[in-house]
């Protein structure tokens, strides 16, 4: 059973008079526990096709199945709900609370968006701090800690929830090389321990090697490029 | 609730000095209330107790179209013997009446044997008149107060005391008219010395019924005012509108009313320094109110457009926009929580440091009255809702803003 299913997806963007079809009628299916990198130049749409699926912005056209549940037309409540449970994200400025600490950081889904009793909430960060190799620095803020490790409390973030999915954009654009690779082999780990799929946009094409599944975007459309529409197994 | 109290606390203290800057002008806001409505209430209630207690009583009772002429101080607009016992009758009957005293009041020649001057005079049954007045022996400043005074004995106001050089123990004359016309005189001895106040008879002497009814040959039971005094002054409107409908249904033979009935208010000048005094402190309250109001709406519109990208964030991680607008509202509650606890707590410590250090002031003729400022719990616990209300009120357009904002647009704010 397939992760993500996205059948004929439009986004059509009107600015005025203007109309900007970001995205025109993609097919293409993500299976679970997939690692996976939307690859193509600026404005191709490869960011528009990942906030659709993170049910952060409506599809306008054709329709979007993901973890069992068509998110085409959902209310704000429902989408808030639907990414809480369902979708971790990573981004490319790591998007940390700065009043928070390493530990409140990924306690904060957990607090606010599901609710853990204190228990539980303890044992499950514990384990993504450790995951993420990160324990020692729980009380730390982050002004006090690196790019590359705010970059993994924001991965064990988007993984605390236990979600399905984390959608990752250019998670590796303000780190350097070295960072990066540890970063999105961690992400690979991460994706084994807790068989999560991870979908991650990239210029990088060292990034992109990395990549189980590659799917290129231009013009708002998938390319052919391997044997299933729009997606590439390496 | 209590995580988003925790959150939005944190967030307070991400710019400690915003934070600290906003509280205190609340908490200056807060004091400046509390400190006027406890000095000017303490001022108002104060000089309220002089007047009634020592001076007007709560409700007056006067023959109809005696207080018009009042300045004339007429005889023939007393009340006579039978109206004065039907209004005892109703007095009597009045649970809220604590006690009632008759004064005849009187105009005279003042002599000391050298020279000549014009008093006004209240004439009293000293017992009556200390049960109804019980202020009234604190305005004796020379001579004995015990018993305010006996037959014979004369209580002058300060002003004539002092212009006529008259002492306690030294004797003098009264000359006055009788409704008649007829002149009589006699001789009193000065008992004490009254401190003048303000309002309608705050300058007159004080003598004893009898002898008012001797000088001036008043062979019935003639009374000009009756002053009344309840048990609390906070029943005085309920009171004054049932004896208003007793007394208004007496009437004489042309069928006019024969009573006329007054709250201190309508008497006393002081009532309109009492409303403006009200009206003052409204004005504050609305000051406080925009205070708050500006404050936290500039500190929460600034808070919101700083954090733009977190709350993309936050929404974007599954935080619906209840909870968003929650957080915000939260941060406001409890910056209006915090001015309102330290300014409560500063406005405390100041009411007690000028209890402890006794200033005293003047008003009018009056010199050295001390002030004793305190505060009700009720207008304590006004003031704190008033500002968490508007500091609520003021978080909330920019709590709606943040959580109706688009995650996407949100994230992508730099």
């Amino acid at each position: 059973m397939s992760l993500i299913k996205a059948m004929q997806l439009e986004k059509t963007y009107v600015t005025g008079d203007i109309e900007v079809k970001a995205i025109r009628g993609v097919d293409f299916t993500i299976e679970p526990a997939s690692f996976v990198s939307f690859i193509g130049p600026s404005g191709s749409g490869k960011s528009t096709l990942l906030n659709m699926i993170g049910c952060l912005d409506p599809p306008t056209g054709g329709k979007l199945i993901v973890a069992d549940q068509d998110i085409t037309n959902l209310a704000r409540n429902q989408a808030a709900d639907f990414r809480g449970n369902t979708i971790g994200f990573v981004f490319q400025d790591f998007n940390l609370i700065p009043v928070l600490t390493v530990y409140e950081n990924i306690e904060y889904p957990l607090l606010m968006v599901q609710k853990w009793s204190v228990g539980d909430r303890k044992k499950r960060v514990m384990s993504l701090l450790e995951a993420v190799g990160m324990a020692d620095q729980a009380d730390k803020y982050p002004s006090q800690i690196s790019g590359g490790q705010k970059q993994r409390v924001a991965v064990a973030r988007a993984l605390v929830t236990n979600a399905k999915l984390v959608l990752a954009d250019e998670p590796t654009a303000n780190l350097d090389r070295e960072t990066a690779n540890r970063i999105i082999s961690m992400m690979k780990t991460m994706r084994d321990e807790f068989q999560t799929t991870f979908i991650f946009s990239t210029h990088d094409p060292k990034v992109v090697k990395s990549a189980e599944v590659i799917f290129t975007i231009e013009d708002g459309k998938l390319q052919k490029n391997g044997s299933e529409v729009g997606g590439t197994h390496v | 609730m209590f995580n988003i109290l925790k959150m939005a606390a944190k967030n307070l203290t991400r710019y400690r000095r915003r934070t600290f800057l906003t509280t205190m002008l609340i908490t200056l806001g807060v004091v400046a209330v509390l400190l006027f409505v406890s000095v000017s209430g303490s001022f108002k209630t104060m000089m309220i107790g002089q007047i009634t207690d020592s001076m007007l009583g709560h409700l007056q009772v006067h023959r109809k179209g005696y207080l018009a002429s009042i300045d004339s101080l007429p005889l023939n607009k007393n009340l006579n013997q039978k109206q004065v016992k039907k209004l005892e009758e109703i007095l009597r009957s009045e649970e809220a009446v604590e006690s009632y005293t008759f004064r005849i009041k009187l105009g005279a020649m003042f002599s000391n044997y050298a020279e000549t001057t014009n008093i006004r005079l209240n004439a009293v049954m000293p017992d009556k008149e200390l049960q109804t007045m019980p202020l009234l022996g604190d305005r004796i400043i020379e001579g004995e107060k015990e018993g305010l005074l006996k037959k014979g004995e004369i209580l002058l106001p300060e002003l004539i005391a002092k212009g006529m050089k008259v002492k306690v123990g030294d004797t003098i004359v009264l000359v006055a008219n009788n409704k008649d016309g007829s002149v009589n005189g006699q001789s009193f001895l000065v008992r004490g010395v009254l401190e003048g106040i303000s309002g309608p008879g705050g300058r007159d002497g004080i003598m004893h019924l009898e002898d008012a009814r001797s000088l001036l040959r008043i062979e019935e039971m003639e009374v000009s005012e009756v002053a009344i005094r309840l048990k609390s002054i906070d029943q005085m409107e309920d009171v004054f509108n049932g004896l208003k409908a007793q007394l208004s249904s007496m009437t004489n033979k042309e069928g006019k009313p024969v009573f006329e009935l007054h709250t201190w208010e309508k008497l006393s000048p002081f009532f309109n320094i009492a409303k403006m005094i009200d009206l003052m402190t409204l004005f504050i309250k609305v000051m406080l109110v925009a205070i708050v109001l500006v404050s936290i709406m500039n500190v929460m519109i600034m808070a919101v457009y700083e954090r733009i990208n977190e709350i993309g964030t936050i929404a974007a991680i599954g935080t619906r926009p209840g909870k968003i607008l929650a957080l915000f509202v939260t941060e406001g509650f409890l910056l209006g929580l915090l001015g309102t606890i330290s300014g409560t707590i500063i406005s405390l410590i100041g009411i007690t440091a000028m209890n402890l250090s006794k200033l005293t002031f003047n008003f009018g003729r009056q010199t050295g009255l001390e002030l004793a400022p305190t505060i009700d719990a009720s207008d304590i616990v006004v003031t704190v809702l008033i500002v968490i209300f508007i500091a609520v009120l003021g978080s909330l357009q920019p709590a709606l803003k943040a959580a109706r904002m688009d995650p996407i647009a949100a994230l992508r704010h730099v």
